[in-house]
């Protein structure tokens, strides 16, 4: 299970506590099974029909940035391992 | 015991301030979904404890909320507001095509008799229904689709549909306006639609007299003269007779005609209110004086009232959906300003109390008035 750590709004919108587990060995999986087990959150991190992240919603892990990377692409092995999570982070805005 | 509950959109939340008939002692309930935008919120006709909410916001984008218990509890509905078809293009500020996108929703409008139906204006400017309690929604694309969307540009807000009116008996009569694009009347349910804007004069618009292109703020309606409609615009206040087909001017001896909203007293036809800002480039009242102006006469004439309102250093603004009206036999007026203050007057605007004052900026008012 990968760990993931939700921003208050979103846990918030989920009714979930900070961290939650989801099956998802890449991004894209991880968004999936966080959108199937609480569809209030479709649309809330990316675009429902093109699948484009939104501008001010990223995801870290292992201090990095994996924001821009394919939804593809395999976590990193810490957060497969359950070590460290997966953050999906409203971005600092507004001033 | 009768009684109000008004539903109040700010910039970080959603609050419900409830009392009795006396409208003298509050309840404030909030902030709901702290942190979030809600545009707007407004309850059933067909049912008081149903409440609908727009809730947005930069980071996460577009849900809709309803309350079936007079907004105890909240349950996400849906929120898919997909444009029919190939959405085509408006103008943007600076004039060139620019595609149709959905950004939020501002206005939801309840309809008058069936709980599980609801219109929702959204920008970029369009209509949406849903009738099976909010989890689906479907465009009503004659409007977006009338042949001068390609025309339509962006208020300073976003080019938003704000202003949906429902007739009273006419289930087929609506009306919708938008920023700025203008007025317009559908005689079929919402299949198709009319720019009803003969008579508006817009000066930043290349004709004055065009079609389309103006900047309406707000409309009001009073359900016994459903042909009557009085209207906010950028600058000026307009009257029609006609159900939109011609306009003509009731600035009369207003300070300014610049302003947002704009409503008419729940029992006088006659009796329409108004909050002159300065001007379209300083959105405060005039002379730091917050003053509602009232007409009894269908406009014209029109007559201060101050009492209980801040006369002095007051530079806050009234948003287009931030004022409203109950229903009770001496008529309330509400409104909430963008400092954060929200007003009630329970004697039909003679006299001012705020029930507030420290809220986040005001995005809109609604009343629901409970048996």
């Amino acid at each position: 299970m990968t760990r993931v750590v939700l921003p208050y709004h979103l846990r918030a919108l989920a009714k979930v506590d900070r961290e939650v587990q989801v099956d998802g060995a890449t991004t894209g999986q991880v968004l999936d099974a966080l959108e199937a087990a609480h569809p209030v959150l479709v649309g809330t991190m990316r675009d429902p029909t093109t699948g484009r992240r939104r501008p001010f919603v990223r995801f870290f892990a292992c201090q990095e940035d994996l924001s821009h990377g394919s939804y593809d692409d395999p976590l990193p092995v810490a957060v497969l391992r359950g070590e460290e999570p997966f953050l999906v982070v409203g971005a600092m805005a507004g001033g | 015991m009768a009684g109000v509950r008004v539903l109040v959109g700010t910039k970080k939340g959603a609050f419900l301030l409830t009392s009795d008939e006396g409208r003298r002692e509050w309840t404030v309930d909030g902030p709901h979904f702290g942190g979030w935008e809600l545009y707007h919120l407004k309850g059933s006709p067909a049912d008081p404890d149903r409440i609908w909410a727009s809730q947005s916001g930069g980071w996460f984008g577009q849900l809709i909320q309803r309350s079936d218990d007079g907004g105890r509890s909240w349950n996400p509905v849906g929120k898919d507001f997909t444009y029919e078809g190939v959405p085509g293009t408006h103008q943007s500020s600076d004039g060139t095509p620019k595609p149709w996108k959905f950004t939020r929703v501002w206005h939801l409008e309840p309809s008058l008799t069936d709980r599980d139906t609801v219109y929702a204006g959204v920008e970029d400017a369009a209509l949406f229904r849903s009738t099976d309690g909010g989890d689906s929604w479907a465009e009503l694309p004659g409007l977006r689709g009338h042949g001068t969307g390609p025309q339509w540009q962006p208020g300073a807000g976003g080019m938003c549909l704000h202003t949906i009116l429902l007739h009273p008996t006419d289930e087929q009569r609506m009306f919708a306006a938008i920023s700025a694009a203008g007025a317009f009347r559908s005689d079929d349910g919402g299949a198709s639609w009319l720019a009803v804007n003969q008579g508006l004069h817009s000066e930043g618009i290349p004709d004055p007299k065009a079609e389309v292109g103006h900047c309406v703020h707000n409309l009001a309606m009073h359900p016994d003269r459903p042909d009557t409609l009085f209207m906010q615009k950028h600058w000026d206040v307009m009257r029609s007779d006609d159900a939109g087909d011609s306009w003509h001017e009731v600035s009369g001896d207003l300070p300014t005609d610049f302003g947002f909203p704009i409503e008419v007293h729940a029992h006088e036809p006659e009796t329409v209110y108004v909050v002159p800002i300065t001007s379209d480039y300083l959105h405060v009242p005039p002379d730091g004086k917050l003053r509602v102006y009232r007409s009894r006469t269908g406009g014209g004439e029109w007559e201060p009232l101050t009492k209980g309102l801040p006369q002095e250093h007051c530079y806050v603004n009234v948003l287009r959906d931030a004022m409203a009206v109950d229903r009770l036999d001496e008529c309330g007026i509400y409104f909430g300003t963008t400092g954060g203050q929200v007003y009630c007057s329970p004697d039909g605007g003679n006299s001012w109390q705020a029930v507030v004052r420290d809220l986040p900026a005001v995005l809109s008012v609604e009343v629901s008035t409970l048996p």
